[in-house]
C-alpha cells in the first residue's frame, strides 16, 4: 500500500477517535485544555509508534512462527504497559513540568484502546515493518488532531450558555458527534 | 456495604457508562444494534467477574509493586479465553464485535475494578461487585444499542418494524456520540428524580 | 494475612507463577477450541460457495486453487457433481470501495456465465453502498445469469450494462471491479487449460 494512502486514511478518513472509536477515555478526559491535549498527543505518538514496532516484531518473529498467535492479546498489552512505564521514567527526568501536567493520564495510556487497537490493526492489515511504523505515526497524528480540535471546541464550550443538565460530558459528546460528522466528509478520498 | 447494595450499585448510581464514564470505547464502537451491545456487555461481564474473583483470591500473594502487570496478565488471559470461545461457538457475533473483544483488556472498567475493589475485598464481595458492574455495563450497552438500532435501522433485536431505512446517522459514528450524550442526560435526570 | 513484601525475589516469583498459569490455561483452551474455530471458518466459506454455484457434492475447499493478481490472491473453488463440473466459485476483491476493501464471491458456470454473487466482506456506508448485500436489497440480482462477454461489467454511467446503486456509484463501480477481476482471471485460466 502506498504510504500516502495509509497516512491520509489514518488521519482523516478512518480517524482513530472519530471513526474507529478508539481512545475515547483520554479524548473525554484530557481534552479540557489545548496544552494538555498537545502533551498527551505527544506521549501517545511516542508510545504508539514504538509499541507498534515492537509488537510487529513479536508477531512476525515469535507468535506466527511458533503458532501461538492466541498469545497476541497478552504479549501486546504487556509490551505497552512496559513502554508506558519507560516513558514515565524518561519524562520525569527530561520534562518534569509536562510530567506533572499529564498527571494520572500518563499511566492511563496503557489502557488507551487506541494504542493496543493500532498495534492489532497493523497486524490484521498485514502491513510490513515500514508500513506499520507509518501507520502508527499517522494514527497518532489523527488522534492528536481529533484531541486538539476537540480541546479547542471544549474551551469555547466552557464560555457558552449550556443548559444545566447538558453541561460537561453530555454536551461534549454531542459536539464530538458533530465533529465526527464533519470528518465523515473525508470519506471516499482514498 | 451489604451484598444487595453491592450488586445493584452498578445499574444506576455507579453505572460504569452513565455515571463513571468508564469503558466508553466499546460503548460507542459496538452499539449499532441491541444484540451487539448485549453480546459485548456479557463478554465483558464474564471477564470482569472472573478477573475480580482471581484477583481477590490471590491478592495476598501479589507484591504491591507488580500488582498492575499481574492484574493485566490475569485480565488478558480471560479476554483471550472469551476470544477463543466466541470464535468457536458464536462466530457471527465474534465477527460483529471484531476488534473490540481483545480491547476488553484495556477497558478501564475491568482494570479499575480489579485495582479499586477486588484487590481490597473478600471473594464474595468482589465477585458480586464484578457481576453487578458488568451487568450495569451490559444494561448501558444494550440500551444504547437499542436506541441506535430503533432510530437508525427501524428494528429491535433484528426484528424490523418499518419498511426501508431509519435515520442512518445513528448507526454511523456521529450518531453514537450524540445518542450517548443525550442518554447520559436522560438517565442522570431520571436517577436524580428517583434518588 | 498481610501482603507479600515487594522484594525482587517475591516480585519475580509472583509474575512467573501468574504468567505460567496463564499461558498453560490459554494453551489448553486453544487446543480445545482449535477445531470448532476451524470448522466455523470452513462453514462460513462453504455457505458463501453454496450461495453462488449450483448444487455440488464434492468439497470445493479441498480442491481450491489460487492465482496471484494485482498484489493479492484470488481463490477458485470448483464445484462438482460426480465427475461433472457444475461451476466455480471465485473469491475476489476490490480496493476501490468507498470505505476500503470489498470481498465478493462470484459463482461462474463452466461456460463463464455468472450464476450468482455474494458479498463476503465490506465496510460500505449503511443505507447506501451496503445495498450490495443481498439481504439489504435485490440490487445484486441483476448479475444472475449474465455472461460478461455480452453483459459489460461496468456501471451504465461508464458505458457498461450494470445499474448502479442510487447515490452509490463508487460502491457500485468497486463491485463491478471485483466481479470483472474474477471473470478475467477465470477466463484466462480456462483458456489456458
Amino acid at each position: 500500500m502506498e504510504y500516502i494512502i495509509i497516512i491520509i486514511s489514518a488521519i482523516f478518513v478512518n480517524n482513530i477517535v472519530l471513526n474507529k472509536f478508539l481512545g475515547i477515555c483520554p479524548f473525554i478526559g484530557v481534552s479540557g485544555k489545548i496544552e494538555t491535549a498537545i502533551g498527551m498527543s505527544g506521549a501517545v505518538l511516542f508510545v504508539m509508534t514504538i509499541a507498534t514496532l515492537v509488537t510487529y516484531l513479536i508477531q512476525n518473529y515469535i507468535l506466527i512462527p511458533f503458532g501461538i498467535v492466541y498469545m497476541q492479546t497478552i504479549t501486546f498489552i504487556l509490551v505497552i504497559a512496559t513502554l508506558v512505564q519507560l516513558v514515565e521514567i524518561i519524562l520525569k527526568k527530561v520534562s518534569p513540568s509536562l510530567y506533572q501536567a499529564l498527571g494520572i493520564f500518563l499511566p492511563l495510556i496503557t489502557t488507551n484502546c487506541a494504542v493496543l487497537g493500532v498495534a492489532i490493526m497493523a497486524g490484521q492489515q498485514d502491513l510490513n515493518l515500514m508500513e506499520s511504523i507509518v501507520f502508527a505515526i499517522a494514527n497518532s497524528i489523527g488522534f492528536g488532531l481529533a484531541l486538539i480540535l476537540f480541546a479547542g471546541l471544549r474551551e469555547h464550550l466552557e464560555l457558552a450558555d449550556v443548559p444545566a443538565p447538558m453541561r460537561g460530558v453530555p454536551i461534549a459528546f454531542v459536539v464530538a458527534g458533530l465533529l465526527a460528522m464533519a470528518f465523515m466528509g473525508f470519506a471516499g478520498i482514498v | 456495604m451489604n451484598q444487595l447494595k453491592n450488586f445493584t450499585k452498578g445499574f444506576i448510581k455507579e453505572n460504569p457508562v452513565f455515571a463513571l464514564f468508564l469503558g466508553l470505547c466499546p460503548t460507542l464502537g459496538v452499539t449499532t444494534t441491541a444484540i451487539n451491545g448485549m453480546g459485548m456487555g456479557l463478554a465483558t461481564t464474564f471477564v470482569l467477574l472472573m478477573s475480580n474473583v482471581v484477583v481477590s483470591l490471590i491478592k495476598n500473594f501479589i507484591p504491591d509493586k507488580v500488582r498492575i502487570p499481574s492484574f493485566i496478565v490475569i485480565i488478558a488471559s480471560f479476554v483471550t479465553i472469551v476470544e477463543l470461545t466466541m470464535q468457536a461457538f458464536v462466530p457471527a457475533l465474534f465477527e460483529a464485535l471484531g476488534l473490540f473483544i481483545p480491547l476488553i483488556v484495556v477497558n478501564c472498567l475491568v482494570l479499575g475494578r480489579a485495582e479499586a475493589f477486588a484487590s481490597k475485598n473478600k471473594l464474595l464481595s468482589s465477585a458480586i461487585d464484578g457481576l453487578g458492574m458488568g451487568l450495569g455495563f451490559t444494561f448501558a450497552l444494550t440500551l444504547l444499542g437499542s436506541v441506535r438500532e430503533i432510530l437508525g435501522s427501524g428494528s429491535i433485536f433484528g426484528l424490523k418494524f418499518i419498511d426501508g431505512d431509519g435515520m442512518l446517522i445513528f448507526i454511523l459514528s456521529p450518531g453514537a456520540f450524540i445518542a450517548l450524550g443525550y442518554l447520559i442526560v436522560i438517565i442522570n435526570k431520571l436517577s436524580k428524580k428517583g434518588a | 494475612m498481610s501482603k507479600k513484601d515487594s522484594n525482587l525475589k517475591n516480585m519475580f516469583i509472583a509474575l512467573l507463577v501468574i504468567t505460567f498459569v496463564a499461558s498453560a490455561s490459554l494453551g489448553g483452551i486453544y487446543e480445545l477450541t482449535k477445531e470448532p474455530i476451524a470448522a466455523a471458518k470452513l462453514e462460513k466459506k462453504n455457505n458463501a460457495i453454496r450461495q453462488v454455484i449450483p448444487e455440488f457434492d464434492n468439497s470445493p475447499t479441498d480442491n481450491v486453487y489460487k492465482e496471484a493478481i494485482d498484489g493479492d490472491t484470488l481463490y477458485f473453488y470448483p464445484g462438482m457433481k460426480g465427475e461433472e463440473p457444475v461451476g466455480t466459485a471465485v473469491e475476489t476483491f476490490t480496493n476501490l470501495g468507498f470505505s476500503g476493501e470489498i470481498k465478493v464471491m462470484v459463482g461462474f458456470l463452466p461456460d463463464g456465465t455468472i450464476n450468482d454473487v455474494a458479498v463476503l466482506e465490506h465496510e460500505e456506508t449503511p443505507g447506501l453502498g451496503d445495498k450490495m448485500e443481498r439481504k439489504k436489497s435485490d440490487w445484486s440480482v441483476q448479475f444472475q445469469g449474465k455472461n460478461p462477454e455480452t453483459f459489460l461489467l461496468s456501471v451504465k454511467k461508464d458505458g457498461g450494462d450494470v445499474d448502479a446503486i442510487t447515490a452509490s456509484t463508487i460502491s457500485s463501480r468497486a463491485f463491478c471491479d471485483a466481479v470483472a477481476r474474477a471473470y478475467d482471471t477465470f477466463k484466462r485460466i480456462n483458456d489456458n487449460k
